[in-house]
């Protein structure tokens, strides 16, 4: 079992580091992303300095998104996925090492640049470092919930589109918490209960997210 | 009696369309009957005067949003687990009367905001609760139009259901947290003790004509996935003359 | 009873097109549900 998630997990990062197009992208897409907003609100770095945790926040939610569809397609158009389910190992741990290569290819670099997006915005140093550790807490529930809507929508017309659209609900409460923790502290406010709430719901993806997955994949290939 | 034998479609659909006329006629009497009291009888609210007569839909319909919302998850989940067409069918058949009530709920609530917080759209945590729950039934409806295989669209649908009822508390929780604005704004008028009898039965009166509405429209509706679904069977060939 | 005329009733103290608008808007909700069933029989 142990050693199934290790050869996947591999697979995955290997075949993304061979063709590092997916994750320049990703990564690019975030930084242009969040530096069009100035040009939006105007230079006032006053303002910027509000915005800025949620323009972050909603720029890595937006590249979460963008890769999502990557995560089985490739795999279930050329067979390999129902290889996978047919392998004997179970499925839920295969599908957390999707879910975990998904997050290290895109999620991950994404919450490394956050903090120089962050000085962009006139973001203090206590401020970035929130930002990152929200952002680390946060974007793996991100890439949990999103592949639930991937799996869903495996094979099924409307794609991209179509899963962002059943997915973006669900970030609401990680968006808020997110980005309300780097506001609450700008404001003096104890972060205890947002970081808290985050690390509930990463608990609680972590542990119902793969189930979910396991059957949309399972219902996919049927 | 065997009452199973209408978890099939093909008993259960000429007893939906009885049914769907009962609760119609119940549906009409009800909201004959709320209206009166919520315009003749009902008096004035002495704070918001008459713009408080919106709550004789608006509340109803909030509060079939959610119901419906559950129940549809309710028999998704029952039609993943027993494999039952019949259960899939009917959570098919209530998301876009669940999606209409919010929707209602979401056009009241910013008539009644108007004149009551001098805003159309107000980010209140009730408010948001509400469009992220249209937003869920529309992922939801739009799920299942892009799946062609109808069973393979009940299941997926399911699980995105039964994903959405996990995440109502938690968003609804998290929403009022970002939000605590407006807390007991919109709740004054139920909560207070200056509420008039007469509201209240009204509003009770107009919630129960919603929930015969519902259940009268999603059998319809249920009828007529039937239909398109069984159409090769021949029970439903030999029905149809009768019918 | 607390209208005086019809007119009355239809102002709503002042707030008869949030009222109405309201109540108009959640009719037409119900008529068009009502009349895309129909239409798919």
């Amino acid at each position: 079992m142990y050693q199934a998630f290790i050869f996947v997990l591999r697979k995955e990062l290997l075949l993304a580091f061979r063709q590092k197009t997916d994750m320049v992208t990703v990564l690019f897409f975030f930084i242009i992303v969040s530096s069009l907003f100035p040009f939006a609100v105007g230079p006032e770095l006053s303002i910027l300095k509000i915005i800025g945790p949620g323009v972050v926040w909603v720029g890595a939610l937006l590249c979460s998104l963008l890769a999502l569809h990557r995560v089985f397609e490739t795999d279930f158009n050329d067979g390999s996925l129902e290889h996978l389910v047919l392998s004997g190992e179970p499925l839920t741990v295969l599908v957390i090492a999707k879910v975990s290569a998904h997050w290290l290819i895109t999620g991950l670099p994404v919450v490394i640049v956050a903090p120089l997006i962050g000085l962009q915005f006139g973001l203090s140093v206590d401020s970035l470092t929130i930002l990152l550790i929200t952002l680390l807490v946060g974007t793996p529930v991100l890439s949990l919930i999103g592949s639930i809507g991937a799996a869903l929508t495996l094979g099924v017309r409307g794609g991209a589109a179509l899963t962002s659209m059943l997915i973006l609900p669900f970030y609401v409460p990680i968006l808020i918490f997110g980005a309300g923790a780097v506001v609450a502290d700008a404001q003096g406010l104890s972060i205890d209960g947002h970081f808290s709430i985050l690390v509930a719901m990463l608990c609680l993806s972590v542990a119902l997210a793969p189930l979910a997955i396991a059957s949309a994949i399972k219902i996919a290939l049927e | 009696m065997n009452i199973w034998k209408y978890s099939s479609p093909q008993y259960f659909y000429p007893l939906a369309k009885k049914m769907a006329t009962i609760f119609f006629v119940f549906a009409a009497v009800f909201t004959v009957w709320g209206l009166y009291i919520g315009f003749f009888v009902a008096p004035t609210d002495f704070q918001q005067g008459e713009s408080y007569r919106i709550i004789f839909i608006h509340v109803p319909a909030a509060w079939m949003s959610m119901l419906i919302y559950l129940i549809m998850s309710f028999w998704a989940a029952i039609g993943l687990i027993m494999n039952t067409r019949l259960s899939s069918m009917m959570a098919h058949a209530l998301a876009p009367t669940g999606a209409l009530m919010t929707f209602v709920a979401l056009w009241t609530g910013a008539f009644w905001g108007r004149p009551t917080w001098g805003a159309w759209w107000v980010w209140d945590a009730r408010l948001t609760s509400e469009l992220i729950l249209l937003f869920l039934y529309i992922g939801y409806m739009a799920l299942r139009a892009s799946i062609e295989d109808p069973r393979r669209a009940d299941r997926a649908s399911a699980i995105l259901a039964l994903v959405g009822v996990v995440n109502v508390p938690i968003i609804y929780f998290s929403v009022q947290w970002w939000n605590t604005l407006h807390q007991g704004a919109s709740v004054s008028l139920t909560k207070s003790p200056s509420m008039a009898t007469s509201m209240l039965t009204g509003m009770l009166v107009m919630a129960l004509a919603f929930w015969m509405y519902s259940i009268a429209v999603s059998l319809i509706r249920v009828r007529r996935i039937i239909r398109d679904r069984e159409a090769n069977a021949a029970w439903l060939a030999e029905s149809s003359g009768a019918q | 009873m607390q209208w005086e005329s019809i007119a009355d009733f239809f102002a709503m103290g002042g707030y008869g097109l949030y009222v109405w608008g309201s109540y108009i808007v959640t009719a037409l909700c119900v008529v068009f549900e009502i009349l895309d069933l129909k239409k798919n029989r």
